[in-house]
């Protein structure tokens, strides 16, 4: 599955800014991963501990915000929550103008020390 | 204890690599497709109904993502379209440097509209591009009418979907117009085509539209 090298490059965008902060152990990475994105928290959290054995980021703690998808109205500007079978505008029934959020998938920030 | 702001996408390294081969593939003005769909949708299918429909209009090249076998370039091929292949051993999707090396062995200047042939997945493809001007879903019947609502990633992040296999709508249930709407619903802006490979009905509208792509941005880019 591709949480393999996505984890992987995780790990790698972390100790990058590890590095970068001369710090000596990272201990917690917070990662956003939208509803739509198609990423397993998962299956990333399963990999991690593969790649980060014997490097500062070996003993993080994986915080993952799952972000919702969200969308607005074409009609009434209106922006909600779409899921299952409701991509329609609650309030006036429109389709989706624009999706504003869900597609998320990056490393917000670490704590290091 | 230090908090660092780090705000990077993890696809970054992929993403970077994906904008030169869209780069490359402007500068020779072609339009490249990811074309996308779970297995045995008939993305081959529509290939090559599309290279025949568009003989004598507009060239294709063909990049061809499989996990094995060269089963589908040799299909494209044997209708003397250029093609490379793609083996991922195992990769659900293809991504923006194995492309990239796909892209060094067509000959490009030869291709006007080039098909990137994705690994068939519904999933796995959609957050990774690959240098691409236009992202296509191809669905089937057989599929059933509710799968924009299954996968919503792809769905939602498509310029078009060409729903295939309506020949064999008398035969299955499925309701086109519960497919519509969950289109218009999530993806207003998506165009939508009804083809049957097998047939050839419905392939023609689409090749157009496909043409009109290529020659809106070669005039324009």
């Amino acid at each position: 599955m591709h949480e393999l090298p996505v984890t992987e490059q995780i790990v790698g965008i972390v100790l990058d800014h590890a590095r970068k902060a001369k710090a000596g152990r990272v201990l917690k990475i917070n990662l956003v991963i939208g509803e739509l994105s198609g990423f397993s928290g998962e299956s990333i959290q399963f990999y991690f501990d593969l790649f980060s054995k014997g490097t500062e980021a070996e003993e993080a703690l994986l915080f993952i915000s799952r972000v919702p998808a969200r969308a607005r109205c074409q009609a009434c500007k209106q922006e909600f929550n779409p899921e299952g079978m409701n991509w329609f505008c609650p309030a006036c029934g429109g389709p989706i103008e624009e999706i504003l959020g869900g597609r998320e998938f990056y490393i917000e920030s670490i704590e290091v020390e | 204890m230090k908090k660092v702001t780090v705000i990077t996408q993890i696809l970054s390294a992929n993403d970077q690599i994906a904008e030169e081969n869209q780069r490359l593939l402007r500068d020779q003005r072609i339009l490249a497709v990811n074309l996308m769909a779970s297995p045995g949708a008939g993305k081959t299918s529509l290939i090559l109904q599309t290279g025949k429909a568009l003989e004598g209009r507009a060239r294709i090249g063909v990049v061809e993502g499989d996990v094995a076998s060269r089963i589908d370039a040799d299909k494209v091929a044997s209708q003397n379209i250029p093609v490379i292949q793609i083996n991922t051993g195992g990769e659900c999707h293809l991504d923006a440097a194995t492309v990239r090396k796909a892209l060094k062995a067509l000959p490009l200047s030869e291709v006007d509209i080039l098909f990137i042939e994705n690994i068939g997945n519904l999933i796995c493809p959609v957050e990774f591009k690959l240098g691409e001007e236009i992202r296509v879903v191809v669905a089937s019947v057989p599929e059933g009418d509710d799968k924009p609502y299954k996968y919503p990633g792809i769905f939602t992040a498509v310029n078009a979907v060409v729903l295939n296999k309506m020949d064999l709508a008398p035969y299955v249930e499925f309701d086109f117009n519960e497919l519509r709407k969950a289109i218009a619903g999530m993806n207003r802006k998506a165009k939508l085509f009804q083809v049957s490979c097998r047939t050839g009905e419905g392939v023609a509208p689409w090749a157009d539209w496909l043409e009109g792509q290529w020659r809106t941005r070669k005039h324009g880019a």
